[in-house]
C-alpha cells in the first residue's frame, strides 16, 4: 500500500461504512490511521462514559453523524434511576462550540433538555437528522427550537420517548419554506396535535416517505394526510376509531388503495378492532406490520389482515394472536425474519397467550427468521429443541417466560437443554435472553457453543458463581452482560478482570456481590469505572461497619478511557 | 440499603423502581435452590385486580410477612416482565380503557340514553391515566405512580406516603429525616399534595371529585405547606418549570 497515494487510499475507505469495519481499518498501521480518521464521517459511541466529545473530535474533525447511547439496556425496565446519567449537554456543547459540521445525531437512553435541543438547533447550519429513541427530560418546547431552526430537517424521529407535551404549535414553528422532510414521527407524543399545521407541513413535502402519528390524530385526519402523500413507504397510524359507514371511512380507504408504495405499517394506537379491512388492498406490499400497541383489536382480526400479507418480513404482534394465529403466520408469511410477540393482557394471562406451539409453529414455517422476542406463559425443552433445529439461522433470541424461574411445563425440568440447543445449533447467535428456570448448566452450554454471543440478558438463572464464570471464559465476543436477580458474587466478578477491557459494560443487581468485591475490582482496573447505584441510603454503605461484606443491589461497570465521570448524582457512588 | 444478607428469609424489599409495580415496588425473594416452588404464587404479574385499594393493602402487606403464603400484592417483581416502561404505559391505559369500556356496556344496558355521561369517560374516549411523575420537596429522585391503580384521594396519599416516607426495615424511606406519619390531605401535617392540571396550573389535590381529577392530572408534587399558599390560583413559573428538567 505503499504505492498508494493517500487521496486513494482515503477513496477506497469511502466504501467502507460499517463502524467495525472502520475500526478494524484504523489499526493496520500508522498510514491507515490518520487517513481513516481525516474521512471519518460516521461515529458510533456505544457509551456516551466510554470517552469524551473533546477526544472525539480530536480523533475525528470532519465528523457528521454521531451516534450515542447513554444508559444501560435495564433503564427501559425501570431499573436505573432517572437522574443516573446520561447528558447529552455536554456533547452538544463540545460540538457546537469546535464548528465541526453535524448533520446527524442519534440518541438513545439519553437525557435531552430542551436547552440542548435549542442549541443543538442553533449550532449547525447543515443539520439534517434528529432521531431521539427512549430518551426523555425534554417538551415540545424543545421540538418547537428544532423545527423553526433547522432549515434543512429530513429527519425528525422519536421513538418511545418521555416527552412532556406543553399542547403548545411545534408543529407551526416549521417555516413554510421547509419542504425537506423525510421522516417525522412523533407517535410517541400524548398530547393534542395542531392538525391543521400537520396536514400543512404534510403536503408541502413531497419527499416524505416515514410519516408516523400520535394518538391525536383522528380518522378522517388521517385520510386527508394520506391523500395528499401518496408516496408514503412507512406509516404510523394514529387514533383509529371509527365509524365503517363514515364518509372518512370511505376517503380513506381511496386514500389507502393509492398508496402503494407504502411498505411499512404501525401504530393503531387507539383501535377500534372491525376497520382494518381498509388496508387489505395494500397489504400484499407490506414488509413491516407493527401492531404491538393495538391492543382492542381481535386476534380474529389481526388473523385476516395477515393472511394479505404474503411478503412480510418484519412482524410485531401482542399475544393475543394465540397459537393459531402464529400458525396462519407460519403458512402465510414465508419471507420472515423478525417476530416480535409481547403480552397483552397483565391480568394474569388468558387462553388468548401463546405457547410453546406457536413458537414451533413459526420456527417451522418461516425457513428465514433470525430475530425473536417472544413472551409466552410456557415453554418445554422438547419445543426448544424443535425450534433449533428448524432455525439454525438465529442472530437475536430472546424468550421470556413471564412467571420466573419456571420449569418445562411437561417435565419440570429447568430448560437448561432446550437453551443448549439453541446456542449450539445457532452459530451465528448474536444475543441471547433467557428465562424460566435455569441452573449453571445452561451457562456451561452458553460457555461453551455461543461463540459470537455478544449481548445476554440474564435474570433469576443459575446456582453459583461458576454458571457467570462459564459465560465469562467461554464467551470471547462478550460486549454486554447483564444479570439482575440470581446468585453471582464475587469469586466470579473478580475471577479475570482484564476480561472487563474486552466488554463495554456489566450490569449486575441483587446478586451476590459486595462491596468489598467492587472496591478490589475497581483497585485491580483502574480503567474501569465501577458504580454502585445506591438509592435508598445514601450514605449508608460507607458508614456502616460491615460495609464490607455489605451486598451490592446495583453495580454497573464499564471500560472507559476518560476515568471517573463528574457528573453523577449523589445516589451513585464511582469507586 | 436493604440487602438479602440482611433480611430474613421470606421479607420482601423495595425498590425503587416501579415497573408493573403500580405505585411501590417488592422484589420476591429469590429461591436459592433454583427450585421451581420459589416462585409459584410469587412471580404472577400485577394485575388491576390487585388494587382495589393499593395503597392500605400494600402498606400492610410489606408488613406482615411471616410464614403464610404471601399476599398477593408482595408477587410485584420491579422491572418484570421485561417490557419497555412506554409499553407498559401503553399497556395498563389500554386495560384501563378495557374494563371502563366494559364498565359502560354493562351500564348502557341499564341506564337511560338521556342520562349525563359520565364526564371522565370522555376525554379521548377512555379514562387516560397511567403513570405520572411525583416529585418531593428535598427529594433528588422523582418516583411514578399508576392513578389507574388507586381509586380515590386516600389510596393515592397513602400511596405517596409508603414511597416517601416510610421508615420500616423492607421499605424504602428517608429514614434520616422523615419519620411522621404524612396526612397529606388533611393540611395538618409538614407536606401538602399538589398537582399540575393539563393547563398547567398547580393545585391542591383534593379539591374535585376523583374522577375529575385523574382526567385533568398531569403530575404531582410533594411541597412543603410553607410554599404552598395561595396554590389554587398561582400559575407555575416559567423557571420553575426549568428547574424540573430532566427527569
Amino acid at each position: 500500500m505503499n504505492y498508494f497515494p493517500d487521496e486513494v487510499i482515503e477513496h477506497v475507505f469511502d466504501f467502507v461504512t460499517s463502524h467495525k469495519d472502520r475500526n478494524a481499518i484504523s489499526l493496520v498501521c500508522k498510514s491507515w490511521y490518520k487517513i481513516e480518521r481525516f474521512s471519518r464521517q460516521k461515529v458510533f459511541i456505544g457509551n456516551c462514559y466510554a470517552i469524551n466529545p473533546e477526544r472525539l473530535l480530536r480523533r475525528f474533525p470532519c465528523l457528521k453523524s454521531l451516534t450515542l447511547k447513554g444508559k444501560p439496556h435495564f433503564a427501559d425496565f425501570n431499573l436505573v434511576p432517572h437522574e443516573w446519567g446520561g447528558f447529552v449537554l455536554p456533547w452538544i456543547e463540545a460540538l457546537a462550540r469546535s464548528r465541526v459540521g453535524l448533520e446527524e445525531l442519534r440518541l438513545k437512553r439519553m437525557v435531552v433538555t430542551d436547552e440542548s435541543l435549542e442549541l443543538l438547533s442553533r449550532s449547525f447550519v447543515n443539520f439534517k437528522s434528529l432521531v431521539l429513541v427512549s430518551c426523555e427530560g425534554f417538551t415540545t418546547d424543545g421540538l418547537a427550537s428544532i423545527a423553526a431552526n433547522c432549515r434543512h430537517l429530513r429527519d425528525l424521529d422519536l421513538q418511545e420517548n418521555e416527552i412532556d407535551d406543553h399542547r403548545g404549535q411545534w408543529l407551526s414553528c416549521f417555516p413554510d419554506t421547509c419542504t425537506t422532510l423525510v421522516t417525522l414521527n412523533f407517535a410517541c407524543l400524548e398530547g393534542e396535535t395542531n392538525l391543521v399545521a400537520l396536514e400543512r407541513l404534510v403536503a408541502r413535502s413531497p419527499n416524505l416517505k416515514s410519516l408516523k402519528l400520535n394518538r391525536a390524530v383522528p380518522l378522517d385526519a388521517l385520510a386527508r394526510l394520506m391523500a395528499c402523500a401518496p408516496q408514503i413507504v412507512d406509516l404510523g397510524v394514529g387514533s383509529y376509531e371509527n365509524d365503517p359507514d363514515s364518509e372518512s371511512y370511505m376517503k380513506l380507504k381511496a386514500a389507502i388503495k393509492k398508496c402503494t408504495s407504502l411498505r411499512s405499517l404501525s401504530g393503531f394506537l387507539e383501535a377500534a378492532p372491525h376497520c382494518l379491512s381498509a388496508f387489505h388492498p395494500i397489504c400484499h406490499n407490506l414488509t413491516s406490520l407493527n401492531l404491538s400497541y393495538a391492543a382492542e383489536i381481535h386476534g380474529s382480526h389481526l388473523i385476516k389482515l395477515i393472511q394479505h400479507c404474503k411478503k412480510l418480513q418484519r412482524l410485531w404482534i401482542l399475544d393475543s394472536i394465540g397459537d393459531k394465529g402464529l400458525e396462519v403466520v407460519a403458512s402465510t408469511c414465508k419471507e420472515l425474519q423478525e417476530l416480535r410477540v409481547f403480552p397483552s393482557d397483565l391480568l394474569g394471562g388468558g387462553n388468548t397467550a401463546v405457547t410453546e406451539e406457536g413458537l414451533v409453529a413459526i420456527s417451522a414455517g418461516c425457513p428465514k427468521l433470525h430475530s425473536i422476542l417472544y413472551f409466552c406463559q410456557q415453554m418445554t425443552n422438547a419445543a426448544l429443541v424443535t425450534v433449533a433445529k428448524n432455525c439454525p439461522n438465529f442472530i437475536r433470541f430472546r424468550l421470556c417466560i413471564l412467571e420466573p424461574n419456571k420449569p418445562d411445563h411437561v417435565t419440570s425440568q429447568p430448560l437448561d437443554e432446550g437453551f443448549g440447543a439453541i446456542v449450539k445449533a445457532c452459530k451465528s447467535l448474536r444475543r441471547l435472553s433467557h428465562s424460566g428456570l435455569l441452573t449453571d448448566q445452561v451457562f456451561l452450554y452458553i460457555g461453551m457453543y455461543a461463540n459470537q454471543l455478544e449481548m445476554l440478558s440474564i435474570a433469576f438463572a443459575g446456582d453459583t458463581d461458576k454458571g457467570m464464570l462459564y459465560v465469562l471464559n467461554g464467551c470471547k465476543k462478550m460486549k454486554k452482560l447483564e444479570i439482575r436477580d440470581s446468585p453471582f458474587g464475587d469469586t466470579a466478578l473478580l475471577a479475570d478482570v482484564s476480561k472487563y477491557e474486552t466488554m463495554r459494560s456489566l450490569w449486575m443487581s441483587s446478586c451476590e456481590v459486595t462491596l468489598s468485591g467492587c472496591k478490589r475490582l475497581a483497585q485491580k482496573a483502574p480503567w474501569l469505572n465501577v458504580e454502585i447505584i445506591n438509592e435508598n441510603d445514601n450514605n449508608r454503605m460507607e458508614e456502616n461497619g460491615h460495609e464490607g461484606r455489605q451486598k451490592v443491589d446495583k453495580m454497573y461497570l464499564y471500560r472507559t478511557v476518560v476515568g471517573t465521570r463528574m457528573d453523577a448524582p449523589p445516589f451513585v457512588w464511582i469507586l | 440499603m436493604i440487602t438479602e444478607l440482611e433480611m430474613g428469609k421470606g421479607e420482601s424489599e423495595l425498590e425503587l423502581g416501579l415497573g408493573l409495580s403500580l405505585g411501590g415496588g417488592t422484589a420476591a425473594k429469590i429461591g436459592k435452590s433454583g427450585g421451581g416452588g420459589a416462585w409459584g404464587e410469587r412471580g404472577r404479574l400485577l394485575t388491576a385486580k390487585d388494587f382495589p385499594s393499593v395503597g392500605s393493602k400494600r402498606a400492610a402487606d410489606s408488613a406482615s410477612h411471616a410464614g403464610a403464603s404471601p399476599p398477593r400484592s408482595s408477587s410485584q417483581v420491579v422491572g418484570w416482565p421485561p417490557i419497555g416502561s412506554h409499553r407498559m404505559n401503553s399497556l395498563v391505559n389500554n386495560q384501563a380503557t378495557k374494563s371502563a369500556r366494559e364498565e359502560e356496556e354493562a351500564g348502557k344496558k341499564i341506564v337511560k340514553d338521556d342520562e349525563p355521561k359520565d364526564v371522565t369517560k370522555k376525554v379521548n374516549g377512555k379514562v387516560p391515566v397511567g403513570f405520572i411523575k411525583v416529585n418531593m420537596d428535598g427529594v433528588a429522585i422523582g418516583r411514578k405512580v399508576d392513578l389507574s391503580a388507586h381509586s380515590s384521594y386516600e389510596n393515592l396519599s397513602q400511596t405517596l406516603e409508603d414511597m416517601f416516607f416510610r421508615t420500616n426495615p423492607g421499605t424504602i424511606g428517608l429514614t434520616s429525616q422523615f419519620t411522621k406519619p404524612l396526612r397529606l390531605l388533611d393540611g395538618s401535617s409538614e407536606f401538602v399534595l399538589t398537582y399540575e392540571d393539563k393547563e398547567g396550573d398547580w393545585m391542591l389535590v383534593g379539591d374535585v371529585p376523583w374522577r375529575m381529577f385523574i382526567t385533568s392530572v398531569k403530575r404531582l408534587r410533594v411541597m412543603k405547606t410553607s410554599e404552598a399558599n395561595g396554590l389554587a390560583a398561582r400559575n407555575q413559573e416559567p423557571n420553575e418549570r426549568q428547574r424540573k428538567q430532566p427527569v
